[in-house]
């Protein structure tokens, strides 16, 4: 394990002229292995002691046509000697490995900013295959970015000649000459990813020692050109403070993942994780499903109904039924998520959402599936709903809905979205001895002679007897149909619908009184604007608010983490604002649900490009509204 | 698995809730048939559980003593799948419908038994929709009349034993409402250990009233029926007819029940098991009933938690530790400048 050597406090950080950031953005052919680039950058930059973000963005095609467009990988990070919550507005450095890369991207980039360009890959018919009708190194089209440009595939050739590999595997290198690079160019250390590669391919040595080779060689390229490339110069990004202890990088889906475990643990349950394959989910199957020994059973179903089905059964049968999936997943689930509202069985739901609707844009994030776990059911079928603000907070927010799920007997929904679940960032390990835990016991007392069992007794909370089958003398019977009240029999009389369905609403309502009063994150609690975000857009809106409160706005920032119920206080701290501004990554979900509950003119600012919110995108909607 | 044998009556099984399906419907007498068959099983309520799909057969949950769970349209499999892999030492029978299993189920159904989730499937064929007035079903004849079909239905049925057979089941068998025999179809599905598939042809008074008696009334059984018996001679019609192979056809034929070519019935010939369901009467042949395939094979839930104990072998579950896997560095507590 590395040690950190260079803490600085945050005072020293605030001492220091000014907190650097840098953004770079590796982006190449999907088959270029950019995304393996970006991850040991990402853990490179953590062992440096930066605060960072970063944003996987990648095409839906496996393998889409080589040199194309549409087959662009991208992988942004954001790092700095400050606190960074967002994976960064516009690239300062812009790693291009052909032509297409260059195209779909060079616009995002600063002015000013630095791009450098694998030439060997600018062929008249890589040109083509990107649009180009000329060579863009060459015409003078990118003259208000700093361009260097080598012909890395060749440099890379050469680097690794010595281990006898074809030239198509030889090229595969050329992201790790790539990586060598861009270590060089920020003062990173080596060590840990020739570690990484020597694991990686134990089994195949030579390839081990190619991709060194690749490395090293990418790495001594950035010293030796120093002379000669303007462009390249090493820069020094000090360390953003830090709170002591132990750190490691984390993604989204793997905190999640994490976060069920323990949420499963402190409740002492088995888990029961079903799910269906769908973009961008399946990772957290493919997390639980090396887990065994935590107790945690993991279904591949038929489908996206089967897997929430057998995740309800097991829960009748006494774990915690879990299932995830993406929006038209969730859409399919539907039907039954209202089976386990009316036959009052814990369940948790996990949506990572995607760009809809229908299959819509699968590897781009959105978060545009509020409506649907707030309101998406049919009937007055009210569940539970969180939303994880960061891949570390998914941690918490997954603890959260499994403690929710068995003390109200209720179905919870866990929003996060595809940014938050490919997103990596620095994560400080807690300590599992801080967290209280919350043990479920199944009721097994049978009923006194001449007494029948009462599946739908309630609790102070109004939850119902979690009965295990194959508990002696509580057999029971449960199902969808409308029931008494007590004794759970098959029951249509008017009152009794009305009486069952205010007792639904009222246990979800209720949830409220044991979550934490909303606070605000940022700023006064009261003033003249409101930023009110949810999920992934926490960084983002952070970052408006607080440079808009720089330059002496009064803005404060409200993230709220429980969708449904709300905290109690929401309504009247709201109201103690002038106005209120609700960014999302949808037409205005939140917003709509917050005019419903509480009155309050809230205004939306709708972004649904399949890309986060730039921070610039938010300060000027805060600049419009402060007049 | 049971250890010892729970002594129950009949009456034990039936819970306090009255049984609300139409006067003369067959279900009660499928109904009769289990709540009789539980005691020989010696199996204990509270180990037992009814799933159910949406339908009027899957009403029966709310009629037995023991855990039921109604679910919804077409997932009892799925819901079944979770609850015995949960809890693998619960006896756990799926009760559907034509409609319910074949098709908003269909797909649930197939995946159940090319598992081999450890369950007794039984299924309600009365070749209609019940529940929802009348409409014709999945099963229902070419030709059926029908509110949604008033000019007859052009859709052609599928045979429930053969889309099992095809699915991979390993015990298939059919039994009818109202026979005798049908207690001894379910013992013997129960004995089974995996996914147990019984078609129970079952007949709805209201809106397809005798659509099976061409074999089930009284005066055609003996020569409509074939009753089968592991081991034995594949005979009907009060021993004189029987059946044979047909070597040059690769088929079934019908012989005089002395003749020496009656094959005798080996449940593991699965061949043989496709040309017994697919015999038809309008041949001649008489419907194939009894156990007709049963060739056991390792179960869903016991390979996965097989697996999941493999899988759990040596390692201690320490919460702290998985949190801080990967690569990981110290922040330390005293801090000092680079």
């Amino acid at each position: 394990m590395a040690t950190a050597e260079h803490l600085v406090t945050k005072e020293e950080a605030a001492a220091r002229s000014e907190p650097e950031a840098v953004v770079v953005r590796f982006a190449g052919d999907s088959g270029d292995g950019m995304q393996l680039t970006g991850g040991q950058f990402t853990l490179s930059t953590a062992l440096a002691g930066n605060d960072l973000a970063t944003f996987p963005d990648f095409p839906a095609e496996i393998r889409a046509p080589q040199g194309t467009t549409f087959g662009v990988s991208a992988f942004q990070i954001n790092f700095g000697s400050a606190s960074i919550d967002t994976a960064g507005d516009q690239p300062d450095v812009l790693i291009a490995m052909n032509p297409a890369a260059l195209k779909v991207n060079a616009n995002e980039l600063r002015e000013g900013g630095l791009i450098i360009a694998d030439e060997g890959e600018f062929t008249a018919r890589n040109l083509s295959k990107a649009g180009y009708e000329q060579n863009p190194l060459e015409d003078g089209s990118l003259n208000k970015w700093q361009v260097i440009h080598f012909n890395i595939s060749q440099l890379t050739l050469d680097a690794v000649k010595p281990y006898g590999l074809g030239n198509k595997e030889a090229l595969r290198c050329k992201n790790m000459w790539t990586l060598g690079l861009a270590l060089w160019m920020f003062d990173r250390d080596r060590q840990p990813i020739v570690d990484w590669l020597k694991t990686k391919f134990a089994k195949a040595p030579e390839l081990a020692e190619a991709n060194i080779a690749a490395l090293n060689a990418g790495h001594a390229y950035g010293e030796t050109v120093e002379m000669g490339a303007p462009g390249i110069v090493q820069r020094e990004i000090g360390p953003a403070p830090a709170e002591p202890g132990l750190y490691r990088t984390v993604t989204g889906a793997e905190a999640l993942a994490l976060g069920l475990v323990a949420g499963c643990q402190l409740a002492g349950l088995g888990m029961f994780f079903g799910s269906y394959p769908i973009t961008p989910a399946s990772p957290l199957l493919h997390h639980l499903a090396r887990l065994k020994e935590f107790g945690i059973t993991t279904f591949q179903a038929e489908d996206e109904i089967a897997a929430v089905a057998a995740a309800i059964g097991a829960s009748y049968a006494g774990q915690l039924g879990i299932t995830s999936s993406s929006g038209p997943g969730i859409a399919l689930k539907t039907e039954a998520i209202g089976l386990a509202v009316m036959t009052e069985l814990p369940l948790v739901v996990v949506n990572s959402q995607r760009g809809g609707p229908s299959t819509g844009l699968p590897t781009k994030t959105e978060q545009s599936d509020l409506y649907q776990a707030v309101y998406g059911r049919n009937a007055d079928t009210p569940v539970a709903v969180l939303a994880a603000r960061s891949p570390s907070d998914a941690f918490d927010c997954a603890i959260e809905a499994c403690r929710i799920a068995t003390r109200y007997m209720t179905p919870v929904i866990l929003l996060t979205d595809g940014y938050i679940a490919n997103a990596a960032e620095p994560w400080r390990v807690p300590n599992m001895s801080g967290y209280e835990p919350f043990p479920v016991s199944y009721y097994d007392t049978p009923p006194a002679e001449g007494e029948g069992v009462m599946p739908y007794a309630r609790n102070a909370d109004l939850a119902r007897p979690w009965i295990r089958p194959g508990t002696p003398g509580l057999e029971h019977r449960i199902g969808g149909i409308e029931k008494q009240p007590g004794t759970g029999n098959i029951d249509y009389r008017p009152e009794i619908h009305q009486e069952m369905t205010e007792i639904r609403a009222a246990k979800v309502l209720g949830i409220a009184n044991s979550i934490p009063d909303q606070q605000v994150c940022l700023g006064n609690d009261s003033g003249k604007l409101a930023v009110v975000g949810w999920g992934s857009t926490f960084g983002p809106i952070h970052q408006a608010v607080g440079r808009a409160r720089n330059r002496g706005l009064d803005v404060s920032h409200i993230h709220i983490r429980h969708i449904w119920p709300m905290p109690k206080n929401l309504g009247d701290m709201l109201r103690a604002f002038d106005k209120i501004l609700v960014p999302e990554m949808n037409m205005g979900q939140l917003k709509t649900l917050l005019r419903d509950q509480y009155l309050v003119d809230a205004k939306p600012l709708s972004k649904v490009a399949g890309q986060p919110f730039r921070i610039a995108e938010i300060e000027d909607a805060i600049e419009e509204m402060m007049g | 698995m049971n250890e010892m044998a729970t002594v129950t009556t009949a009456k034990d099984w039936a819970s306090d809730q009255e049984v609300r399906w139409c006067p003369g419907c067959g279900d009660y007498a499928v109904l009769k048939a289990v709540q009789r068959t539980m005691p020989d099983l010696g199996v204990a309520r509270e180990n037992t559980v009814f799933i159910s799909g949406i339908g009027c057969s899957s009403r029966f949950p709310y009629y037995m003593a023991s855990y039921g769970f109604h679910t919804i349209h077409g997932r009892a499999p799925a819901i079944a799948t979770g609850v015995k892999l949960a809890n693998p030492a619960l006896d756990v029978w799926i009760i559907t419908g034509d409609g319910d299993a074949l098709s908003i189920g269909g797909n649930h159904t197939m995946h159940v038994l090319r598992r081999n989730l450890d369950c007794q499937i039984l299924l309600f064929n009365n070749e209609i929709y019940g529940l929802t007035k009348g409409q014709y079903s999945p099963t229902s004849r070419l030709g059926t009349r029908s509110p949604s079909t008033p000019f007859g239905s052009v859709d052609r049925p599928v045979t429930p034993c053969m889309f099992a057979l095809g699915s991979g089941a390993r015990f298939i068998a059919r039994g009818i409402d109202v026979h005798k025999n049908l207690v001894d179809v379910l013992k013997a599905a129960h004995a089974h250990k995996g996914a147990s598939f019984v078609e129970i042809f079952q007949n709805c008074i209201v809106y397809n009233d005798e659509v099976f008696s061409s074999f089930t009334e009284k005066q055609a059984a003996a020569g409509k029926q074939l009753w089968l018996q592991a081991g034995e001679k594949m005979l009907f019609d009060g021993g004189t007819k029987g059946l044979a192979l047909d070597v040059d056809k690769l088929a079934l034929k019908m012989v005089d029940g002395d003749d020496p070519s009656v094959i005798v019935h080996n449940p593991k010939n699965r061949g043989i098991a496709a040309m017994l369901i697919e015999m038809r009467q309008d041949e001649g042949f008489p419907v194939a009933l009894g156990v007709i395939y049963e060739d056991p094979r390792p179960t869903f839930e016991s390979a996965v938690v097989e697996q999941n104990r493999k899988a759990a072998e040596g390692k201690t579950p320490d919460l702290q530790k998985l949190i801080a896997k990967g690569q990981t560095w110290q922040v330390e507590k005293e801090p000092h400048k680079i």
